[in-house]
């Protein structure tokens, strides 16, 4: 069944990021499809950036997007930690960014999300991977 | 499941569907309701730094309306919505009409520009609606059914974020009208509704 093969697949994607982290990426897509998809989509920009490859990217990279300065200059590398802080607040984290949403109040909301994003980020990557960027998430898959 | 859910709506029962529309005056109050929004404390009472994040909020709020009534046309011009579906569509799509006015109105008083709507080639083009996907009146439901539920959460999570708290209030007003948007087409599909209380936003 695709979703075993799936939740094997980030099972093992997540081991070697932070081991032991239980996230959950199919429930991660299910919330981003409902909370976040009125302005996302992992392949276009719409309201906000497209998200294909930004686990490990610095911030504000997505070509097209007219980014706020103040996320342009942020000098973040998006990861587990870094997402963490943005989601749950992105205005305390990056003040003066345009993405005035708080929509992940929960951790574990925030964890499958964030485990949904990284899923995404494997592969074809348009913005600028960080120096920081774990291997695991820099592996392309076929 | 234990979730309760609506008979399923479909053309030979509409009679006495959960959906049928309440006349004229449906669409007659919700036009008077939206024309009456609340303009008091636009503009003058906060600084420009606030307004234009205001006006920035508002102009994202203009192209999800903009985007959905680009989606109910599409789907209403589809010829897979049966007859009482195509006028529940049209009917959302005269609220979403709505709402744009009342953006529009908000933003030009607040001295902002007011973002356009995509060409529909565009929207029809995108992969977010993704209308070359649709092959059944369902599918229309599904899309409008997303993009509903979407609007719902980014307003629930840009709500916060106001300087003028008036402001708050018009975004309730447009989450309540998406609320029931989203209601009615989980009811048409036969879906259920949500469990948890406070499933919508986070
Ligand atoms: C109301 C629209 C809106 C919603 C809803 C929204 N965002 Fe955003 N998001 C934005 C905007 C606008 C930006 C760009 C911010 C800037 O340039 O300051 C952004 C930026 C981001 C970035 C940084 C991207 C990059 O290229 O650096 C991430 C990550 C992100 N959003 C994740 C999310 C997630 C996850 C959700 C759902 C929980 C979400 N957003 C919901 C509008 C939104």
């Amino acid at each position: 069944m695709s979703f075993q093969i799936a939740s094997m697949l980030l099972a093992s994607a997540l081991l070697s990021v932070s081991a032991g982290a239980a996230a959950d990426a199919k429930r991660g897509e299910a919330l981003y499809a409902a909370r976040c998809g009125a302005c996302h989509s992992v392949a276009d920009n719409g309201a906000g950036p497209r998200h294909r490859g930004v686990f490990g990217c610095h911030a504000a990279t997505q070509p097209g997007f007219d980014y706020s300065d103040a996320l342009k200059h942020s000098d973040i590398v998006w990861d587990e930690k870094s997402l963490d802080r943005w989601l749950s607040d992105p205005s305390a984290f990056v003040p003066g960014n345009m993405m005035v949403v708080r929509l992940a109040n929960e951790p574990g909301d925030r964890a499958d999300l964030i485990a949904f994003l990284q899923s995404v980020s494997q592969g074809e990557r348009s913005c600028k991977p960080g120096a920081t960027m774990p291997a695991a998430a820099i592996t392309t898959h076929p | 499941m234990t979730q309760a859910s609506f008979p399923r709506l479909t053309a030979a029962d509409s009679r006495r569907g959960f959906l049928k529309l309440g006349g004229v005056a449906l669409s007659g109050t919700a036009v008077a309701l939206l024309g009456g929004l609340p303009m008091r404390g636009f503009a003058a009472s906060h600084s420009d730094a606030k307004a234009s994040g205001d006006i920035a909020i508002l102009n994202v709020a203009l192209g999800l309306e903009h985007e959905g009534i680009a989606a109910y046309e599409i789907g209403a011009g589809s010829g897979l919505l049966s007859k009482p579906l195509l006028a529940v569509a049209t009917l959302f799509k005269s609220h979403h009409e709505g709402h744009r006015t009342a953006l529009i109105g908000a933003i030009e008083k607040m001295g902002g520009t007011p973002v356009q709507p995509k060409s529909m080639d565009d929207y029809k083009a995108s992969e977010k609606l993704s209308i070359s996907s649709i092959k059944t009146g369902d599918d229309v439901l599904r899309l409008a059914q997303r993009l509903e539920l979407g609007a719902v959460n980014a307003y629930i999570g840009v709500m916060p974020s106001f300087a003028d708290r008036n402001l708050a209030q018009v975004a309730g007003r447009l989450i309540a009208d998406e609320t029931m948007h989203w209601t009615a087409l989980t009811q048409a599909l036969g879906g259920s509704l949500p469990t948890p209380a406070f499933s919508f936003g986070a």
